[in-house]
């Protein structure tokens, strides 16, 4: 067995390997490990909770002769993608292909896979019955003790249907009833029996907030708070004022300084922020919203990794470039509720220009499918607006920036030697709306192809459906 | 500015003697999507509002406003099949909302025409994207405090035109909107079949109306399941006056508008349509036409179980009349995702429907579906100057209209969003935002 040390060494080294783009599938030791060590009984294996996560058998593949946007801002025509041992291995063009499978691409479009930041498949799993109704758990407005991984149901027919949009990873989060949801999962969008078998190695976990609407309305209708934007702030400086005393108490008796506190699976979640362990994304629609959610982040000392649905971001444009703060948005949502009535489509253009990092999310089990086209909505009303934006920037915004967002970019979200193999092969143009995705490339294995009945996933769900003959794919 | 844009900004100052004066829009590609086809270096006439005549080297008569609209396309304005644009502002704020009724004076009768918001700020958010025309229908009303639903039928629709001058009504009370599948039973007792039986009590109380009308008013017939107001709308769908759109997506649903559709001899729509495929065959030859919502692929519920994104290539393939509607697209549901109906459009030509199909279902085909096809839909001498210019292919998403014409009026290019866009597009920092109008 282990001892705790040694965990904490293997942990930190883990991380270490993430940070250096070296990762191997060793799943990561959780933050929660260390509570463990501490406090809990101690098991042989993989941590609690922690990734299973095997990739599927792979060959030595060269991607021949596609115009690749790699994620990085560039464009290379005519140029081949050379992937072994799960990695890309070389970019460029006229590649040596020895003993390698060599796929044809001319005509093709190659882009790092489809990442989404936003997402509930699994946890508001279709059907979208009541009883898959796993995402909010609206029993109070701070639950920040819950974790997503624990609801994802991974025979949701979203996953296969968004693995045919191109999509290789996504973050799971909860809801936005309350001010803290609970906690982010991402995975790599491979089918598994269990949601440990999806989670992204060594990827951190998120916390999810929400500001505005929601949690007042959630909160304020039942006569309790928050009940207005006011109550809502004070909600989360409330919290946060009992996580700083939970960390200050901890890191005491760590000293020999006073009896540890009995550990609590609200405040360790809130306490994982302060220590930059744990990403925080927070759903906030307003501008002003967001200038206020950055001054708490100041008062508490933590980090606001993303806004999701700024739908008025582009207000804030350089105080989020400032904050190095991600705003995740839609193309063009817009007007479904008070706080998204000043959606525009150029919101992520006008962030992008202003050098914010920008990210298209989908929010939606729908939209994840096809977040390169709403990519290209935001183009086409660039352009009209007198905003050229090629696609080769453009698809940073479903690949690299969001690899950022969910603090994995050190290991995927672009075609770079020593990234894993997270590949897209398109049947053209990606921001043309004729395109589909036409290969999936997850650490190197062909997860899906256009047409293959042969290989391609299908959920137990959907066993006997139209996704057996062309449905959901 | 482009030249083209220069001529328009023209056109528009030169006041609302626009719409009687002579528009020549001059060699575009032009696709009619009538029996011309498309039509390379052609000339649209527009005379009065309406199309005098589209012709490659048409004579361009004096003193018409010209566009040179040479290297553009031009298409029929698009055509929303469903949704509540100009009845619903904001989806959340309740107030804005006017496409549910609460009380049981209505049901096929309720008018929701009669609260159309031509100044809506929605309909210029969605006409610069070339919708130029939308059905306006109703929504099935929930359940009250009381926990009385609404019946299944949920009331009248109309087709506008979505310009700023002249009546808005294209073609008032065209179709009566009802609810089957899982939201038809949820809100008619919780059972398909208590549904289907409503809707057929109201539909033979209307046949039996129509044949008894005068013993009814003198008092001396019996009493009818719904309200006079309702039997007088029922009988116009029995006359085949208007159409019936039926909310359905479960093939067992669609099934029964089927027969009901054959039982009553009524014009019959399916709307949402998931599984319509797996009765391509039957609906062509019942002549049920359908508006599809054909992103929704998943199983959001278990009417949607056999969903897929090639069902408008199947509908075509078997000769079903169909349209786009974008639903499925965002919480703006089918109103303020109308303008996303191109989107629609152009995923199905990814998934095997033919370009000209396409186009043909987000213009010609709703119109059909509503009887206003002598008036709107195609590019054709008499009918109204609906007409969209565009730099690029109109089904791709990177296009955008350069200029939208409705009823042969240059429309503003501007909306609430274009006015934020330009706010914020400039990065003048001296003063707040406010100050830059």
């Amino acid at each position: 067995m282990l001892d705790c040390v040694l965990r904490q060494q293997n942990n930190n080294r883990t991380r270490a390997m993430i940070k250096t783009a070296r990762i191997s599938a060793l799943p990561l030791t959780a933050l929660l490990l260390l509570n463990a060590c501490e406090q809990g009984p101690q098991y042989e294996g993989p941590a609690p909770y922690s990734s299973r996560y095997q990739p599927l058998p792979a060959v030595a593949t060269l991607l021949r002769g596609a115009t690749v946007l790699t994620g990085t801002g560039e464009r290379l025509d005519d140029a081949d993608v050379a992937m072994d041992g799960g990695k890309i291995v070389a970019v460029g063009q006229n590649l040596d292909a020895a003993g390698m499978l060599v796929v044809d691409a001319r005509g093709k479009w190659i882009t790092p896979g489809v990442i989404d930041v936003h997402s509930h498949l699994g946890v508001y799993a279709s059907p979208r019955v009541d009883a898959h109704s796993d995402g909010n758990e609206m029993t109070a407005p701070n639950t920040a003790e819950v974790w997503a991984e624990h609801a994802v149901w991974p025979q949701d027919p979203g996953f296969v249907a968004a693995l045919a949009g191109g999509v290789t990873s996504l973050q799971i989060l909860p809801g936005s009833a309350n001010l803290f949801g609970g906690r982010g999962v991402t995975l790599k969008n491979v089918p598994g029996q269990s949601v440990q078998e999806m989670k992204f190695p060594g990827a951190p976990h998120g916390l999810k907030m929400a500001c505005g609407e929601n949690p007042k309305r959630v909160y304020g209708s039942k006569g309790q708070a928050p009940l207005t934007r006011m109550g809502n702030v004070a909600g989360y400086r409330s919290a946060w004022i009992d996580a700083e005393d939970y960390r200050k108490k901890k890191a005491a008796a760590e000293k020999g300084q006073g009896e540890a506190p009995k550990r609590d699976l609200k405040l360790e979640t809130l306490a994982g922020v302060l220590d930059g362990e744990i990403l925080v994304h927070n759903h906030c629609y307003r501008a002003d919203e967001m200038a206020v959610m950055l001054d708490v982040a100041k008062e508490f000392g933590y980090k606001i990794t993303a806004f999701h649905h700024g739908v008025e971001a582009y207000k804030v444009a350089d105080l989020l470039r400032e904050n190095d703060t991600c705003a995740a948005i839609w193309a063009d949502w817009y007007g479904f509720k008070m706080e998204s009535f000043d959606g525009i489509r150029e919101n992520a253009a006008i962030l992008d220009r202003a050098g914010a990092c920008t990210v298209m999310h989908s929010d939606s089990e729908i939209g994840i499918q096809r977040l390169n086209q709403e990519s290209a909505k935001v183009m086409g009303a660039a352009a009209r607006a007198g905003i050229d934006i090629a696609p080769e920037r453009a698809v940073r915004w479903f690949t690299s920036n969001a690899a950022k967002a969910l603090g994995i970019d050190e290991v995927t979200g672009t075609l770079e030697p020593g990234k894993m193999a997270d590949v897209t092969v398109w049947s053209g143009n990606p921001f043309s709306v004729y395109t589909l995705a036409e290969r999936v490339y997850i650490d190197g294995a062909l997860v899906y192809e256009r047409g293959n009945d042969e290989i391609n996933p299908v959920t137990d769900f959907s066993l006997g459906t139209s996704a057996l003959h062309g449905g959901p794919q | 500015m482009n030249k083209l844009l220069r001529l328009l900004a023209a056109s528009i100052l030169g006041s609302s003697a626009a719409f009687a004066q002579t528009v020549a829009i001059t060699d575009a590609t032009v696709h009619t999507v009538g029996p011309g086809g498309t039509l390379e270096n052609a000339t649209i006439i527009i005379e009065d509002g309406r199309i005098s005549e589209v012709a490659p080297g048409a004579d361009v008569p004096d003193g018409s406003i010209l566009i040179d609209a040479a290297g553009k396309i031009v298409t029929p304005g698009f055509f929303s099949p469903i949704g509540q644009l100009g009845l619903s502002e904001v989806g959340a704020v309740a107030g804005t909302n006017d496409a549910i009724q609460r009380g049981d004076a209505f049901s096929a009768g309720f008018d929701v025409a009669e609260a159309f918001n031509r100044r809506s700020t929605v309909i210029p958010i969605t006409r610069i994207e070339g919708i130029t025309r939308a059905l306006i229908s109703p929504l099935a009303r929930e359940a009250d405090e009381q926990g009385h639903s609404s019946r299944v039928l949920s009331g009248l629709a109309s087709v506008v035109q979505l310009g700023d001058s002249g009546d808005y009504l294209t073609r008032h009370g065209v179709a009566v909107v009802t609810n089957f599948g899982e939201a038809g039973s949820g809100v008619a007792a919780g059972s398909r079949a208590a549904a289907i039986q409503e809707l057929r009590t109201a539909l033979s109380d209307a046949m039996d109306y129509r044949q008894n009308k005068g013993a009814y008013e003198r008092g001396e017939w019996r009493e009818f399941s719904v309200s006079r107001t309702d039997l007088d709308t029922l009988v116009g769908v029995l006359d085949g006056e208007r159409a019936m759109v039926f909310n359905a997506n479960r093939a067992a649903d669609i099934e029964v508008v089927i027969d009901i559709a054959s039982e009553f001899n009524i014009k019959a729509i399916v709307a949402g349509g998931a599984e319509a495929w797996l009765l391509a065959d039957e609906l062509a030859r019942a002549d049920v036409a359908v508006i599809l919502d054909s992103a929704a692929n998943l199983p959001g519920d278990f009417d949607f179980i056999n969903a897929r994104l090639d069902s408008a290539s199947i509908l075509a393939n078997a000769g079903v009349r169909f349209a786009f509607e974008a639903g499925s697209f965002g919480p703006g549901g089918r109103t303020h995702n109308s303008r996303n109906i191109k989107q629609a459009a152009g995923n199905a030509v990814a998934h095997g429907l033919s370009w000209d199909g396409a186009l043909r279902a987000i213009t010609l085909s709703p119109a059909e579906m509503y009887g206003v096809d002598n008036d709107v839909g195609s590019i054709e001498i008499g009918k109204a100057a609906d007409l969209v210019i565009w730099g690029a292919d109109p089904l791709e998403l990177t296009s955008y209209p350069e200029q939208v014409l409705i009823n042969g009026e240059s429309i503003p290019m501007r909306s609430r969003q274009t006015l934020l866009r330009d706010r914020y597009l400039q990065t003048d920092d001296s003063k707040p935002p406010a100050f830059r109008n």
